[in-house]
């Protein structure tokens, strides 16, 4: 019974957070897309409207009314997901995000992938052999991690991997020949095109993946083994490892059925933070490798000043930030049966 | 003595440090049978490398030497560290200091007692359950079924400590050695905690090196004490002779006790001789 | 006769029984500096770093050609004795441009410490000092703007409020302060319940007086630790801004936006976007090498 209590306590004290910093981000939008420009309503009516347009204008978008009450309309708008209409496609800026963010998705979710692939077999590496070689490779592999810019890296890829030495597809999410070949179902073009049997396409777009993938991969591979590293080095270090291995486990065992089991919870949030570091990654990734995803979408907005679309897409990685935020706790709490 | 289960003849362990290698145990020989060894020491002592140098879990970079290292006839020295590990928790094993620490938060108490039984036992790992809730009901848990989905954190100091009691002895080892088992508990739980722990031995006839810095409790538990000192043994006698121990250094830890039968004003300071480390 | 003396300033400053404050202080420093050179790395990156700042004091007289100096007779230019990185489409100097990059780096840098560290000092020295609710409504602030998408919200920022140097440094500001608050707010916990607090409360000193003069001083080192952690992110930070065309506007020579401009030409003139890249690479590297050190050499204390 008590604990059914305290699991919903936690629940409940999770969403507040969650509701508060949505809240607070919001806020933040809204006082960037309302407060800051010179005048929101020029930006609708024009330079040379006369009076008595500017101050239909005025009153329509509810700029008359007070701040607060222009807040909560604003809230009501994000709920109902109507960030108004984008100048640059004139298309309502929730359907461009609709369309433009599995493509983001794709990427970030492929990074993730190697970053964690890779990273926690090295971290575990790294903690098992401390001082040795894969601890240097951890070591260095985190400077570089913090050290490179992400579109620079991008930039050198293409260099090699696609200008020198032809090993993977260019800019962009698939040849040309290829476009327009597969029907959009799930907007992942890899599964549409496996859905639809088309192999050929599947695999330029691939070899078009894969690079900005890696890219995105090496800087949560960076993260993640480092982590990986300092949490196994503190289970390593706990009591119970020793009454593993009193038990005669082997050394694999204690290892990987211990000592990871125990950094499982921790690891779990290093993960989701990870992922929601590639997110915001790909934004400048996205330019460097033409690849029409949500971060192409916003800084192309950025650069025509196209407010709606910047603050939607803002408003639409900030949710999904948010949402990793909450996810990573509570699998940590999963994860732990102490906190459960 | 046809039983002996451990034959162990200037035992050392040394660590190297910057200024060349600092002694856990220097030169520590004895044997023993289907009996109870106390050995007993200060913290430092070296007691707890002993055990750790008998199950070859010295942690590195730590190097154990001896002249003679036998377990039921078989010679440890010589033996690879796989076939050492394969003896680890089937014949030979340790109960551990604190269970707050010593078992795995994230296993449920039922899984930790369960896996010892499955790595030795891999043919006969469809058993591994019935054996651990047999196990917990001989450490005298009451409702073994409900106790073996428990994580660790759910169960108290004492019933945690006898979880670790049934970890070590599910998969039937001849030798176990206790690590202060009863430090970190109640004076109470602590005598329930020993009781099981006596019953066992005595039922299974098991070989038990119990490693503790209670005087008292050791000459309560065991057949024979070990007192080390600094790495070395300063002396080995009956427990029941402790009160007339010879060495100096016994005494001097003997009369440190507070006793009632005695009105001490202040307890003696215990001045060390470096002899003794020669 | 130089090394007896050196020996006796050693022996100064290592003595166990300093007879003044002074000597005390010059001893610890020297340990602490004796403890930081140990480690080579930190060495590396202090040496990065003051090259840097060395770079951009003394701009004019290491860069060859004026930074902003346009020949189109010499555009896109390789690598040769002439230009050390080659030249970029508007036939300016691109080493040249690096070595000027410098002097925006380390504005882009210090702005954002200089607002950032007092900022975040105060508010994690008033938090901590206080408790209770303002600490609660503090951490709560602190810990909603640490979930929020650095990068994408400074975008956001520099978008409305335009783009240029200025702004790009304000949004990064913004954005940046949280976990140096948090630094501050630890530390401060921990001084709050020292008995020294305890003498100069009963003193009748008054808690802006302790917080100014007891707490906020005993915070700074962490602080600074920490803003070295954090200036190779502030780095990577403004380059990207830069490089999205939202930072220093051209012709400044921003390493930033110097690789936007050779991104057109990536695959023919590779000089042109590597160099700049190559140059935020080893500056990044030096203050996280830098800021590993410092951090290691005043934990062992």
């Amino acid at each position: 019974m008590a604990s059914a209590r305290s699991t919903a306590k936690l629940v409940s004290a999770e969403v507040t957070t969650f509701a508060i910093t949505m809240l607070g981000l919001l806020l933040v939008t809204f006082l960037i897309g309302r407060v800051i420009p010179i005048d929101p309503v020029l930006a609708v009516v024009g330079d040379r409207a006369p009076p008595d347009v500017y101050d239909k204008a005025r009153i329509a978008l509810g700029l008359d009314k007070p701040l607060w009450q222009q807040f909560l309309t604003y809230l009501g708008q994000v709920a109902r997901g109507e960030f108004g209409t984008s100048v640059m496609t004139s298309n309502p800026v929730i359907l461009d995000i609709k369309r433009v963010f599995p493509a983001t998705l794709e990427l970030a979710t492929l990074g993730t992938l190697i970053g964690v692939s890779l990273g926690i077999p090295l971290g575990v590496a790294a903690a098992v052999y401390k001082g040795r070689w894969p601890d240097n490779l951890v070591r260095i592999l985190g400077l570089f991690g913090y050290s490179i810019p992400v579109f620079w890296l991008g930039l050198m890829g293409l260099l090699l991997f696609y200008a020198h030495l032809g090993w993977v597809g260019g800019p962009g999410r698939v040849s040309v020949a290829f476009d327009d070949l597969v029907t959009t179902k799930t907007g992942v073009l890899i599964l549409d095109a496996i859905l639809e049997g088309e192999w050929e396409v599947a695999r330029d777009a691939f070899s078009h993946l894969i690079l900005p993938a890696s890219v995105l991969g090496f800087f949560s591979l960076a993260y993640i083994s480092r982590m990986t590293r300092s949490f196994m080095i503190n289970e390593l270090s706990q009591a119970y490892i020793l009454t593993a291995r009193v038990k005669g486990a082997s050394e694999t065992r204690v290892i990987w059925r211990h000592a990871l089991r125990n950094a499982a919870a921790p690891l779990a949030t290093v993960i989701a933070l990870s992922y929601a570091g590639l997110l915001e990654g790909s934004v400048l990734t996205e330019t460097i490798f033409a690849w029409p995803g949500l971060g192409r979408y916003i800084t192309a907005s950025l650069l025509q000043a196209d407010m709606n679309a910047v603050l939607g897409g803002t408003v639409v990685v900030g949710v999904v930030f948010i949402s990793l935020n909450l996810f990573a706790d509570i699998m940590a709490r999963v994860f732990d049966p102490r906190t459960r | 003595m046809s039983d002996i289960l451990l034959d162990v003849e200037d035992l050392r362990v040394r660590f190297p440090g910057l200024s060349g290698y600092t002694e856990a145990v220097r030169g520590l020989s004895f044997t023993l049978g289907r009996e109870r060894l106390g050995i007993v020491g200060e913290s430092g002592s070296g007691k707890s490398m002993t055990g750790r140098a008998i199950l070859d879990l010295v942690p590195p970079p730590g190097e154990v030497t001896a002249k003679r290292m036998a377990f039921m006839g078989l010679d440890l020295l010589s033996m690879p560290h796989r076939e050492r590990r394969a003896l680890r928790g089937a014949r030979m094993s340790m109960v551990m200091q604190d269970p707050k620490y010593s078992l795995n938060p994230v296993m449920t108490v039922g899984e930790q007692i369960a896996e010892t039984w499955r790595i030795h036992n891999p043919g006969e790992a469809g058993q591994a359950r019935e054996r651990a809730l047999a196990m917990l009901d001989a450490v005298r848990i009451r409702d073994p079924k409900h106790v073996y989905d428990l994580y660790p954190h759910e169960v108290s100091g004492g019933m945690g400590q006898r979880v670790m009691i049934a970890m070590v002895l599910v998969a039937d080892p001849d030798l176990i050695i206790a690590d202060e088992p009863t430090s970190a508990l109640d004076v109470t739980v602590s005598m329930q905690v020993l009781a099981i722990l006596d019953d066992l031995v005595s039922q299974r006839g098991l070989g038990l090196i119990f490693i503790s810095h209670d005087l008292d409790l050791v000459r309560s538990f065991c057949d024979r004490v070990i007192v080390m000192y600094g790495g070395a043994v300063m002396e080995t006698l009956n427990a029941r002779d402790l009160d007339h121990a010879q060495h100096a250094y016994t005494k001097g830890l003997l009369n440190c006790l507070p006793r009632l039968d005695r009105v001490d004003a202040n307890l003696p300071v215990f001045t060390r001789d470096p002899e003794w480390l020669k | 006769m130089r090394a007896a003396t050196s020996q006796s300033w050693r022996d100064w400053l290592l003595s166990e029984a300093p007879q003044s404050r002074a000597q005390a202080r010059a001893g610890q420093a020297y340990r602490r500096w004796r403890g930081f050179t140990e480690n080579w790395l930190g060495v590396v990156g202090l040496v990065i770093v003051l090259t840097l700042i060395g770079m951009a004091i003394f701009a004019p007289w290491i860069a060859p050609y004026d930074p902003l100096a346009q020949n189109l007779s010499q555009r896109l230019q390789p690598v040769s004795w002439q230009h050390w990185c080659g030249t970029d489409s508007l036939g300016r100097d691109i080493f040249s441009r690096i070595v000027y990059g410098s002097r925006v780096t380390l504005l882009i840098v210090g702005l954002v410490v200089v607002t950032v560290g007092p900022l975040g000092l105060i508010l994690g020295c008033v938090a901590g000092y206080y408790g209770g609710a303002v600490d609660r409504i503090l951490m709560r602030v602190t810990d909603i703007v640490l979930a929020f998408p650095k990068l994408i919200l400074a975008l956001a920022f520099v978008a409305a409020l335009g783009p240029g140097l200025e702004n790009a440094i304000i949004a990064i500001a913004i954005t940046s302060w949280p976990p140096y608050a948090r630094v501050a707010r630890t530390e401060t916990m921990v001084i709050r319940n020292s008995d020294y607090i305890a003498a100069a409360k009963l003193q009748g000193a008054s808690s802006l007086r302790i917080i100014m003069l007891h707490v906020v001083p005993l915070c700074v080192p962490s602080v600074i630790v920490r803003s070295t952690l954090d200036m190779a992110g502030v780095i990577l930070t403004a380059a990207g801004l830069g490089f999205l065309g939202l930072g220093a506007q051209p012709p400044t020579p921003e390493w930033g936006a110097m690789i936007a401009a050779g991104r057109e030409q990536i695959f023919d003139q590779w000089w042109v976007a590597t160099f700049p890249g190559l140059a935020i690479c080893i500056v990044a590297l030096g203050f996280n090498l830098l800021g590993d050190g410092v951090r290691d050499a005043l934990d062992a204390r």
